[in-house]
């Protein structure tokens, strides 16, 4: 039994990344989708955290529709994140027992 | 009335995930008609507006970041980026637009609209308002 995580609003903004990961289990998958992609860059204040949650098993997900919206490349991603599609969110839907969508 | 006011935008959000990025381009753009001193702001996540390389088709939003670039010809050529706000993304000046304008007091040479600035600097800028508008 598996949670995905959607989290839309920017770390650097707003405590939605953090109270997610607060209460995230180990087997648990965080997508990031539209201004939450910023948050999966390298070298930033918020990566760290990131990492600190894939090193215990969390996985993250970043929209890659809405990376390219804001002009942020591949390359400048995280590696601890994956992108996905859109078809790459319906399926993390399926995959995991539940949504969570912090909003 | 001729009085000129010094009108600052501070933009603090980034594109696409609410309005307020293209309301204030909007503002700004016909604020620029009224002939005022102009300076916009960009810092927290206000400086993704300005990245290189928007393609945000595939979302279903217009790419208005290209209106950024005729800033210059509206006289508004006063842009501030925040350096700590950048530096705390991983980003720096390189993976944002180059805005330029044509000084007409320097024979219509090419500059350079955009800033880096730090808090102290800011905190001028903001002081220098008589009117601030906040998006």
């Amino acid at each position: 039994m598996s949670t995905l995580h959607t989290v839309n609003k920017s770390a650097f903004e707003r405590n939605s990344l953090e109270s997610c990961l607060s209460v995230c289990k180990a087997n648990a998958s965080v997508l990031l989708i539209e201004d939450a992609v910023v948050s999966a860059l390298q070298n930033t204040t918020i990566s760290e955290q990131i990492s600190a949650a894939a090193n215990t098993g969390v996985k993250f997900f970043a929209l890659s529709e809405d990376l390219r919206a804001r002009g942020l490349s591949d390359r400048r991603v995280m590696d601890e994140v994956t992108l996905v599609d859109y078809a790459g969110f319906v399926k993390l839907t399926t995959e995991n027992d539940r949504v969570q969508n912090w909003l | 009335m001729s009085d000129t006011k010094t009108f600052v935008y501070i933009n603090r959000k980034a594109p696409y995930g609410s309005i307020y990025a293209l309301e204030s381009l909007e503002v700004v753009l016909i604020g620029a008609a009224f002939e005022q001193d102009v300076k916009l702001v960009f810092m927290d996540d206000g400086v993704f507006q300005l990245t290189n390389n928007q393609d945000p088709e595939s979302i279903g939003m217009k790419n208005f970041s290209k209106t950024y670039a005729a800033l210059g010809d509206y006289d508004v050529n006063q842009i501030y980026i925040d350096q700590q706000s950048l530096e705390q993304r991983g980003l720096s000046l390189d993976d944002l637009q180059a805005l330029v304008y044509e000084d007409e007091d320097d024979d219509w040479a090419e500059k350079s609209s955009i800033h880096l600035v730090n808090r102290e600097e800011l905190s001028e800028i903001i002081e220098s308002a008589d009117v601030l508008l906040n998006f």
